[in-house]
């Protein structure tokens, strides 16, 4: 008579197991930014090709540096918290960048405000000399139609939300793409030059 | 009762509704899915006792629901389930389905069922597991949802340590002192 109960609670153990563990990618990601960081670096995406313009007011395309890897984060310049710190690590990359000299296997920094409104070009300058990023190395960037926004920062897997104090609430990264121009790893707000020369020269895949 | 429970899951799922429930985490979290689940446990009672006695067999002592209900609502705390409630309809649509039938019908034809010995061992279990969560999600050093702010995950953090306790001490309560049709 436990027959049935018995039958029926494994097939929920089971069912239930199995359903978790590919619901939480094998229990490696719990939260919805580990799940991105997991399915980017499992299947490299193409981003879209949106018209950028630098803080010199210069236009450009992420497919115009093709052929180099590109690092991409996206920041706000009234960011008190994450960007700062995503630029602070911007500067050191393109400080090592600068300094050893290799111009064939440097890395393109790309910051991209996703302020549409807030972050003028003006402004982008501002942030630029703050920080001391050179376009040849650093080009601190803003999507010159804000209606290719919302498709840029979906591919990338980028959800802002304001704070409600006038700011905006981000999940932050170090975007990798590869010289193909498809954006194949994450690396944390906090990575150093070290992690990102590591990223860079292991194999894509 | 049938109707009550319809009522509260369609209610639920009106935009302005959700809108309101799913924008701030702890009212998501402690409001929402806690009611969708009501509404299946009230639906499940709705149920005319001549159907309800042909699950006993496969559920004896309320073990196979309880089990299922456990399984449901664990999955329902996870962050990666509250982020994908919001962006993705599919997510979205299971929380309706899943909490109501897999989470609250479940409970409500197995709770009576349960032994003493299963609700305690039960509760025991459950309620420690929600604090847990809700401290983890209070001392997390970042943001576990990408689509609420820090400040809302504390929140919600210390109200599943508040919905534990309180859970914990109405259970006692009604264990020692109360009501003998449920203990």
């Amino acid at each position: 008579m436990w027959f049935r109960t018995v039958v029926a609670s494994l097939a929920v153990c089971t069912v239930g197991g199995v359903a978790s563990w590919h619901a939480t990618d094998g229990l490696r990601a719990l939260t919805s930014e580990q799940a991105r960081r997991l399915s980017i670096a499992r299947s490299p995406r193409p981003v879209p090709d949106v018209l950028l313009e630098d803080h010199d007011g210069n236009e450009f395309r992420l497919a115009d540096l093709h052929g180099a890897p590109v690092a991409v984060e996206f920041i706000y310049t009234q960011c008190q918290t994450l960007c700062a710190l995503l630029s602070a690590g911007m500067r050191q990359f393109s400080a090592v960048q600068r300094s050893s000299g290799d111009v064939e296997g440097r890395v393109h920094l790309v910051s991209i405000s996703f302020d549409a409104e807030g972050d003028s070009t003006p402004r982008l300058r501002e942030y630029a000399s703050h920080y001391g990023a050179a376009r040849d190395t650093w080009r601190i960037a803003r999507v010159r139609d804000p209606r290719d926004l919302g498709p840029l920062l979906e591919a990338f897997g980028i959800v802002v939300i304001p704070d409600g104090a006038g700011g905006f609430q981000h999940n932050a990264a170090v975007h990798l793409l590869g010289t193909d121009g498809r954006l194949a790893r994450v690396l944390d707000a906090d990575a150093t030059p070290a992690d990102l020369a590591r990223a860079v020269t292991t194999p894509w895949p | 009762m049938a109707l009550i429970a319809v009522l509260i899951i369609v209610v639920l799922a009106m935009p302005p509704a959700r809108e309101a429930l799913e924008g701030t985490m702890i009212l998501h979290m402690l409001v929402q899915i806690p009611l969708l689940a009501v509404a299946g446990s009230i639906g499940a009672l709705a149920i005319p006792r001549r159907w309800r006695v042909r699950v006993t067999s496969w559920n004896r002592f309320g073990i196979t629901g309880t089990l299922v209900a456990v399984i449901v609502s664990t999955w329902w705390m996870v962050p990666r389930a509250l982020d994908g409630a919001i962006s993705s309809g599919a997510m979205e649509l299971f929380k309706f389905v899943s909490l109501p039938l897999l989470v609250g019908a479940p409970l409500a034809l197995s709770w009576r069922e349960l032994p003493f010995v299963g609700k305690g061992f039960l509760l025991a279990n459950i309620l420690p597991m929600w604090a847990v969560v809700g401290w983890l999600y209070v001392a997390a050093p970042t943001r576990v949802c990408n689509y609420y702010l820090v400040d809302q995950q504390v929140i919600a953090g210390y109200g599943l340590i508040a919905a534990s306790i309180a859970a914990g001490a109405a259970a006692i309560g009604i264990g020692l002192f109360g009501v003998k049709r449920y203990a």
